[in-house]
């Protein structure tokens, strides 16, 4: 407990200890909430009011939302649409990284910010033309269309940050392995590609988190309901459910579950991923 | 042959990547410009009609209240994050008690959906059992709380309080980042000069976190322009509830 009398030396800090506390507590208060809902019933809550003590304790609400409400169809959904986007998202833009970070050729400089600008766009300029553009190709309603258009949209992000990470890396390494007649293929898959792995683990939980906690495009590029999303999966069970509040929150806490299991277990490359670019 | 065949490698690397950027995102954009020329109504082939349709929608009144909207949704959203996720990275930044809590408390909102955000909110915000209201009527300051999300005046920043909810986290992040990488000397040898923090604060600390404040103020300006999946949730929920 050193520390914390050390910390609580001046009454400046004991006041912003306490600020801190009250922005703690009610930066928290939405999520308690929704813990806290989704385990009532709702004609209690309607009864009592929300801020009584809880006559019943019940895991129906995850039932019926699972069960019922059919996130047991959305979520596997979910995975089949990130992961193989995060898989060749990552793998194209280390790519595209390794050449625009380590070559020096007419071009790279238009690449670099044509990734960079693309993706600064608001989503809303791409909207018809991809839709019309999955159409054409036959991919809409199918998880390709979707996989695919996350995959591209993703590229500008993480090539740009892959790019600078894979700049760090110290020239020698790469013109020793030149010199001994390694090909450049392989000095990108086990030179560059190794060394770059605490960046590519940051963007990688990033996007993990983005393209699975995406809606708008489940809904513009699908229109089965047996190959949507969580989060769209999330928005019929709202419909749904209407009246039934601590169904639809249990929903949302499910469908947070993976994303939140990321963060908690990736905590570390996460918050890296986040200053990446921001630092360097 | 052998610096021909150099030469190329950059561009066998790129070639993939490059071409479906421009298919499904540089393409796209073009093409929006190019339709934002014409005068098409879906399945005929498109005309073109020069600037025409934006004369309308400066004319167009509902553009304009979007618009007026859009900018004080912008300019909260840029300003009050940015004020209160600095002076948490400042608060945080020092060996506090409970400071891997807070920490992970502030950016939790972070990792939810947006259509996760907008539910848990819409539920806060339900005008009759929501706890804002229950809570508002409970300690007696009102006898029927406001309609949050029905009320034409209020419901912009009812949904402004969920995004700042959201960013407030992320921007302390890079803040903290920035600060890890400021020399503490810097600020000693200001306090030995007989700086106050006051001043400290204004003529070293915020400087030297420029570059941080330049990036969370690019990433403000495009979050905001998403805020599609917020505003349709939380919405979406109490027009439900009110048929």
């Amino acid at each position: 407990m050193e520390t914390a009398r050390e910390y609580f030396k001046s009454p400046w800090r004991v006041l912003i200890y306490i600020v801190l506390v009250i922005a703690a507590f009610l930066w928290f208060v939405p999520i308690l909430t929704g813990l806290i809902t989704s385990l009532r019933t709702f004609d209690e809550i309607l009864l009592n009011g929300f801020i009584s003590w809880p006559e019943t304790i019940t895991l129906e609400n995850f039932k019926t939302a699972w069960e019922r409400g059919g996130l047991s169809r959305y979520l596997p959904n979910s995975f089949i649409i990130t992961i193989p986007a995060l898989v060749l998202t990552l793998f194209l833009s280390s790519l595209a990284a390794y050449a625009l970070a380590r070559f020096k050729f007419s071009g790279n400089r238009l690449i670099f910010f044509t990734f960079v600008g693309g993706m600064l766009l608001p989503f809303q300029v791409l909207l018809l033309p991809v839709f019309r553009l999955t159409d054409f190709l036959g991919l809409y309603d199918t998880y390709w269309g979707l996989i695919l258009f996350h995959t591209a949209f993703q590229l500008g992000f993480c090539t740009f940050m892959l790019r600078n990470y894979m700049r760090t890396v110290p020239g020698e390494i790469i013109e020793a392995a030149r010199i001994d007649g390694c090909g450049e293929i392989r000095i990108w898959a086990q030179i560059m590609l190794p060394l770059t792995l605490p960046a590519i683990a940051a963007v990688a939980t990033l996007e993990f988190t983005w393209i699975f906690n995406d809606y708008l495009w489940a809904i513009v590029l699908l229109r089965s309901d047996s190959l949507k999303p969580i989060t769209a999966g999330l928005a019929t069970l709202q419909g749904q459910y209407v009246t039934d509040w601590p169904v639809i929150v249990a929903g949302a806490l499910i469908g947070t579950l993976p994303t939140l299991l990321v963060f908690l277990f990736l905590q570390r490359y996460f918050i890296e991923g986040l200053t990446l670019g921001s630092t360097k | 042959m052998a610096s021909i065949r150099r030469n190329i490698v950059p561009y066998l690397f790129l070639i993939i990547p490059v071409l479906i950027y421009l298919v499904w995102v540089i393409g796209p954009m073009f093409y929006t410009f190019y339709l934002s020329l014409t005068n098409w109504d879906g399945l005929t082939t498109p005309s073109f009609i020069g600037f025409r349709n934006y004369e309308r929608l400066f004319r167009d009144k509902v553009f304009f209240i979007s618009l007026v909207n859009n900018l004080k949704w912008l300019i909260s959203f840029i300003t009050i994050p940015v004020v209160l996720g600095l002076g948490l990275a400042m608060a945080l930044n020092k060996a506090i008690p409970g400071e891997k809590i807070f920490k992970m408390n502030f950016y939790m909102p972070m990792v939810l959906a947006m259509v996760v955000s907008g539910i848990i909110w819409g539920w806060m915000y339900h005008p009759k059992g929501g706890l804002i209201n229950t809570a508002l009527v409970a300690s007696g300051l009102v006898e029927k709380g406001p309609g949050w999300l029905s009320d034409r005046d209020i419901v912009l920043w009812s949904i402004i309080i969920v995004a700042i909810w959201r960013q407030v986290g992320y921007v302390m992040v890079l803040y903290l980042a920035g600060l890890k990488s400021i020399n503490p000397q810097l600020l000693e040898a200001a306090t030995v000069d007989g700086a106050n923090s006051w001043q400290s604060f204004w003529r070293i600390l915020l400087p030297l976190l420029t570059p941080v404040t330049i990036i969370v103020l690019v990433i403000s300006v495009i979050d905001s322009l998403r805020a599609f999946d917020l505003s349709t949730i939380t919405r979406w929920a109490t027009e439900l509830l009110l048929l």
